[in-house]
């Protein structure tokens, strides 16, 4: 735990969305923020709210947790006033909201019906913008938007729809890069190694990432360990990267650097 | 220390909250999944719910292996 008045948060409210589990990169983050004295609010919606609700409690100081379901448009458009019955504002905003439907990954790409796909896009690619867009009115002077990418330079095994979601987020990142620096927001992601999540679990397949992570990684890799992304997540959504937007930040052991 | 009668109380009670189980329903023959209609997620919130009320934590391994509601009742048992 931080001593009072030394993180590199300290003093920033800031909104974490898609809190799941202890297990989730989210929690790490808004955990790792607290410590740095950030103030944060949690964000999920439907039946991951309740569970949302009880891992509040189990960060250093219990958050509060608004829904947002990131496919409702009237969620989105009261975000704004639901968040400031719990903070005069915002200065930060974690995106750690994916999904795709079971349909869309694994074998078979090239037959994957649109309903499937768009549903991965709209959930995991363009809810950045709208997240990003829906929380503007908080945003002071400057602002900070980390979100959470899979490498989407190459395509994967078993990833499927989810892997052309990511490329699009990333894509994404850099427009809302270019189009709200000039006021002063900030729009990273972090791209993390596998992680033993709710997320990857729903991954038919997905134990064949942590293989080749155990064997490449120069740095070596845990499944299990999200500090590494939640203290990057922490760094970008810090004062300590002033110049950096549109960036992605490998959190992978620097398995994205080498070949084989 | 609970013993198995109030565990299975307690745990029907969670299974009530979160999965919307009638509490009579919540026998140890039951399969969370077969029987109650309880998914993935469900579980990861019952275990979740188990940990704030028993105090036992059921690591992401185990909770793949438990199956049924008696299996759950054991598990607290055991660990508590």
């Amino acid at each position: 735990m931080a001593t009072v008045g030394s993180g590199i948060l300290e003093g920033k409210k800031i909104l974490v969305a898609g809190v799941l589990t202890e297990a989730s990169i989210a929690f790490s983050a808004a955990r790792i923020a607290q410590e740095q004295g950030a103030t944060v609010v949690l964000s999920n919606f439907g039946r991951a709210l309740s569970l949302c609700q009880r891992i509040a409690k189990r960060l250093p100081q219990e958050a509060a947790v608004v829904e947002l379901d990131v496919t409702d448009a009237e969620h989105l458009s009261t975000l704004a006033d639901r968040l400031r019955e719990h903070v005069d504002g915002l200065d930060g905003v974690v995106h750690s909201i994916g999904f795709a439907p079971q349909e869309a990954m694994g074998d078979g790409f090239p037959e994957v019906a649109w309903e499937h796909a768009a549903t991965a896009f709209q959930v995991s690619s363009w809810s950045l913008a709208s997240l990003t867009h829906a929380c503007r009115p908080l945003f002071g002077s400057s602002a900070s938007v980390v979100g959470l990418t899979f490498d989407a330079t190459v395509a994967w095994p078993v990833y499927g729809w989810m892997g052309a979601a990511k490329a699009a987020l990333e894509s994404t990142s850099r427009y809302l890069a270019r189009e709200l620096g000039p006021d002063g927001v900030r729009v990273n992601l972090v791209a993390a190694g596998p992680l033993r999540t709710m997320a990857m679990k729903s991954i038919p397949g997905s134990a064949q990432f942590e293989e080749a992570w155990e064997s490449r990684a120069p740095l070596g890799w845990s499944v299990t360990d999200t500090e590494p992304s939640g203290r990057a997540i922490a760094a970008l959504l810090s004062d300590w990267f002033p110049a950096t937007t549109g960036e992605i930040v490998h959190v992978d052991g620097g398995f994205h650097a080498v070949g084989v | 220390m609970s013993t198995r009668d109030e565990i299975q109380a307690g745990l029907a009670e969670i299974l009530e909250e979160v999965a919307g189980v009638t509490p009579a329903d919540a026998t140890p023959e039951k399969s969370f999944t077969d029987d109650l209609d309880v998914d993935s997620l469900s579980m990861v919130e019952i275990a979740t719910a188990v940990e704030d009320k028993f105090g036992v934590a059921i690591p992401d391994d185990e909770l793949g292996g438990i199956k049924t509601v008696g299996d759950a009742i054991s598990f607290i048992e055991k660990n508590q």
